[in-house]
């Protein structure tokens, strides 16, 4: 015992000098009672979310590690899931803000008080440079901002170090929650104003690798492709200080070892699990399995308007009425979501959405419906789906085979891979039928109609071009629900998405997360990653 | 066979292998090229536009012609850069070292398990011929020939981790509660011995066991299999028989003469048998969550990354000219009848 005592002596006075923390955890963090390990399939590949190229799941870093002016209430469900409230903007670097009275300008006070991680005042001129940043480098951030109307760096103004204005160029409702998005995040201008070169003026080579802020946590350890590491920052004040100390994401790239890991106890969150797991762990009762539905996110199928059956809209109804929607949700979904078929009527009543379609299984409507555009015979079509969302969307694929067999419609199986996806099917838009999840960040149907139904946008691969749904999109898009335009434009919209079908919503995806029964604090975002600041665990 | 020979032999088959690595070079660079997906689409990230995807593409130079693209790519290469990967974010060159040596350590660790297990099955088999070791022989190595090695890396977890609990956790190289040792070579144990810091060996160690076994159960078969006929057809020779009648014993007869004559077909499948592992352990490395080469080479292909693609097959192709080299140097060690030129 001495000898390997004096071995480890030399070995932490040896390593002390190399390695700047601590080389063990103290005893009672190994006993894991303030940190939490969260595994999960895939980590970030860059520390900047502004960045091109950088995958989703490095959201998170954006979300955990930077503030933005201002952030989303909780609110809770029936059944006791957590989400965020995306009426009820709350501050976070902002103190508080106010509208002017044209509505033609926000001015946001900043917060008394507030500190980058080094110690430095967070100031209106660091909240400038981020904004004209997210507008300046192009790629998905720009395009982001402008859903809010934030297009140009004259929008934004430092009156002083504690004032922040920015100018509209139009009223939008989407203006104030887009800020509260991931992307318009705000970064330590000072520290990145020293690294950045005339070649790189917004520092993006340091950002990428390197975090410069002052959000709730700081960045302890980033290990790519193994795992990243969270640490508190205490002085925090842009809201309530994280229950937990260290927040150990690892990157565990197999589903059932992310399993087996949760049932031992040895990892306290997991993501991305298939979703017969989460029903099996559920029905288990030993873990808690947080269920919140994704918001403006549809799992359904698209119909290519260029492939020539499909012109007609009678073939598109008849495919409606060919979906096998509830053994779809039974077997493809494992019953993990919001059903979306077996709507009332061809007449929306409400502008709830997602809202189930006026659709179900009907055989003998559809083979009729066939029969009129003069398909009776039936027809050929490849059948698309993305590899890399193979676990639910072959089961979903095979099962529509087989039900369309039964309309005479001859259905071949089409795996894309993920790389091809995008490509195929958003960029070329030449897949004749496919399946679709496009989830939309902000919550209203016209946001989720101006990115999939509207000529020419990304996701819109069914080549789906309708004057009216142009109109209305562009009217509703910048309104306020309060407005009365509002309920009767969406309300003429969907009962076009219903008549016109061009895209055919079988359900509304659960994003499911299991955590241990210690643990709480567990809040659903829209952006789908997981938001530490909320957690507590519950110590043995 | 003096220095001087060895390093000209050496220098030798280095010039020969140059014309297979250029070729390499050309049919990987052909290849990611030819196959569909669209980096620049991949690289726009969501909410692409037709113009900022254009605008991806002339930055990545994708734009260019082939031919002209080569040209660029070969100029990089004389300098050493290898590009930066689109899919990671960091320099291929770096990914490569960081993520090799975690490659190699499993690699080596479950050859070292596959030879120390298929040789002496292998030597007994021989020299008991259709007897019930033989067969014992057999069993295993068909075992663990035609299992899947996904599936034994699961069966693997499940057992050992997930019902007996005695396995630590497969996550990934190191357990959490510790921190990698300073890099020196990159091999986690070999660090931690240099650091002096027998705990993160023992811990590293301990992660490396069921990646190794599940690798290394996969290539029993063939080592069996060569060290028992090997040693079959050198068992039968005339030397063996005087060695046997002059009375030597047993144990001399079968290693200082048996053994080391058979050892040259063996040190071949040994060759071939690393590289294969080396290459085709992304499976393995996925279910234990090992940071390795393969794993970065399919996620790069999947995403069409064309220069982590290419790095990657440039290094494996050195790695495998290397490894040729070694073995042959080896054969000359082991037989002095292996002359040094042809």
């Amino acid at each position: 015992m001495r000898r390997r005592d004096f071995i480890k002596t030399m070995g932490v006075a040896a390593g002390a000098s190399t390695i700047p923390f601590l080389k063990f955890l103290p005893a009672e963090a190994a006993g894991r009672g303030d940190t939490l390990v969260v595994v999960t399939g895939n980590g970030p590949n860059s520390m900047d979310i502004q960045r091109k190229g950088t995958n989703r799941p490095s959201y998170q870093i954006a979300v955990n590690l930077y503030d933005r002016l201002l952030g989303y209430g909780t609110k809770t469900l029936d059944d006791g899931t957590m989400m965020y409230d995306y009426q009820k903007l709350e501050p976070e670097a902002a103190e508080s803000w106010e509208v002017a009275p044209d509505g033609m300008s926000i001015t946001f006070k900043m917060r008394e008080g507030a500190t980058f991680w080094d110690g430095t005042p967070i100031t209106a001129h660091d909240v400038k440079w981020s904004f004209d940043r997210a507008v300046s480098l192009g790629g998905f951030p720009t395009v982001q901002m402008k859903a809010g109307s934030l297009e140009k760096p004259e929008q934004f103004e430092a009156v002083d170090d504690k004032t922040f204005v920015i100018k509209l160029l139009r009223k939008s409702k989407l203006t104030l929650p887009d800020l509260g998005v991931p992307v318009p995040i705000i970064f330590n201008s000072k520290v990145a104003k020293a690294k950045a070169t005339a070649d790189d003026p917004w520092a993006t080579e340091f950002l990428h690798r390197t975090p410069a802020g002052g959000g709730a946590f700081m960045l302890e350890r980033w290990d790519p492709g193994q795992q990243t590491v969270y640490t508190r920052y205490d002085g925090w004040k842009n809201g309530e200080l994280p229950g937990v100390k260290r927040v150990i994401i690892r990157e565990i790239p197999s589903a059932s070892t992310r399993r087996a890991l949760l049932e031992r106890g040895d990892a306290d969150v997991s993501l991305d699990l298939p979703p017969k797991d989460f029903a099996e762990l559920q029905k288990s009762g030993k873990f808690t399995i947080n269920a919140a539905p994704i918001e403006n996110s549809l799992a359904a199928i698209g119909l290519n308007l260029t492939f020539e059956p499909f012109k007609n809209k009678k073939v598109r109804q008849a495919i409606a009425y060919s979906v096998p929607y509830d053994q779809i949700f039974k077997q493809a979904a494992f019953e993990r979501g919001i059903p979306m078929w077996g709507g009332k009527s061809f007449t929306p009543t409400s502008i709830e959405w997602p809202q189930p379609f006026p659709y179900d299984t009907d055989y003998d409507k559809a083979k009729a419906l066939l029969k009129e555009a003069g398909y009776a015979d039936g027809f050929e079509v490849p059948l698309s789906f993305n590899l890399g969302l193979a676990q639910w969307s072959e089961p979903m694929c095979l099962l529509l085979q087989e039900s369309l067999a039964k309309v005479g419609i001859k259905a071949t199986i089409d795996k894309i891979p993920g790389a091809n996806w995008r490509t195929a099917a958003l960029v070329e838009k030449k897949l004749p039928l496919h399946i679709k999840n496009f989830g939309g960040w902000l919550n209203y149907p016209d946001y989720y109609s101006f990115w999939v139904y509207q000529k020419g946008r990304l996701f819109n691969s069914m080549n789906y071009h309708n004057e009216e749904i142009e109109k209305l999109t562009d009217a509703t898009l910048h309104l306020e629900v309060e407005d009365p335009v509002y309920v009767a434009n969406i309300k003429k919209m969907l009962a076009i998405f219903f008549d016109d079908v061009p895209l055919i919503p079988v359900y509304q995806p659960y994003l499911d997360v299991a955590t241990q029964k210690s643990v709480s604090g567990y809040e659903y975002y829209f952006h789908r990653q997981l938001d530490c600041r909320s957690f507590k665990k519950a110590t043995a | 066979m003096n220095g001087n020979g060895k390093l000209r032999m050496i220098i030798g088959r280095l010039g020969q292998s140059i014309p297979s690595v250029i070729g390499i070079i050309i049919v990987t660079f052909v290849l990611t090229r030819a196959l569909p997906g669209d980096p620049a689409v991949y690289f726009a990230g969501p909410a692409a536009t037709p113009e900022s995807i254009q605008q991806i593409r002339e930055s990545l130079g994708l734009d260019k012609s082939w031919p002209e693209q080569f040209l660029l790519y070969v100029r990089d290469l004389a300098t050493g850069d290898l590009g930066v990967s689109i899919s990671t974010g960091f320099p291929v060159a770096e990914e490569l070292l960081r993520r090799l040596p975690a490659s190699l350590e499993l690699t080596l660790l479950a050859l070292i398990f596959s030879i120390s297990v298929a040789l002496p099955l292998g030597i007994a088999a021989a020299t008991r011929p259709n007897s019930w070791v033989d067969q014992l022989c057999r069993l295993i190595v068909t075992a663990g020939v035609s299992l899947p090695v996904f599936f034994t890396g699961l069966f693997m977890v499940y057992i050992f981790y997930y019902l007996l609990g005695f396995a630590p956790s497969p996550l990934g190289r190191l357990d959490i509660i510790y921190l990698s040792p300073p890099q020196v070579t990159g091999f986690y144990t070999i660090d931690a011995l240099i650091d002096g810091d027998l705990e993160v060996f023992g811990a590293a160690l301990a992660q490396l066991i069921m990646p190794a076994v599940t690798l290394g159960t996969f290539t029993l078969a063939p080592l069996a299999r060569m060290t028992r006929g090997a040693m079959l057809q050198v068992l039968s020779s005339d030397f063996i028989r005087t060695a046997r009648a002059s009375g030597l014993r047993r144990s001399t007869v079968l290693y200082t003469y048996a053994f080391r004559n058979a050892l040259l077909p063996i040190l071949t499948t040994l060759g071939m048998v690393f590289s294969f592992m080396l290459g085709s352990n992304v499976l393995v490395e996925k279910v234990f969550a090992w940071p390795g080469i393969g794993s970065f080479a399919i996620e790069a292909l999947i995403v069409s990354d064309y220069v982590a693609v290419q790095g990657f097959v440039l290094a494996m192709a050195l790695l495998y000219v290397a490894l040729n080299l070694t073995i042959d140097i080896l054969y000359t060690l082991v037989d002095p009848r292996v002359g040094l030129d042809d």
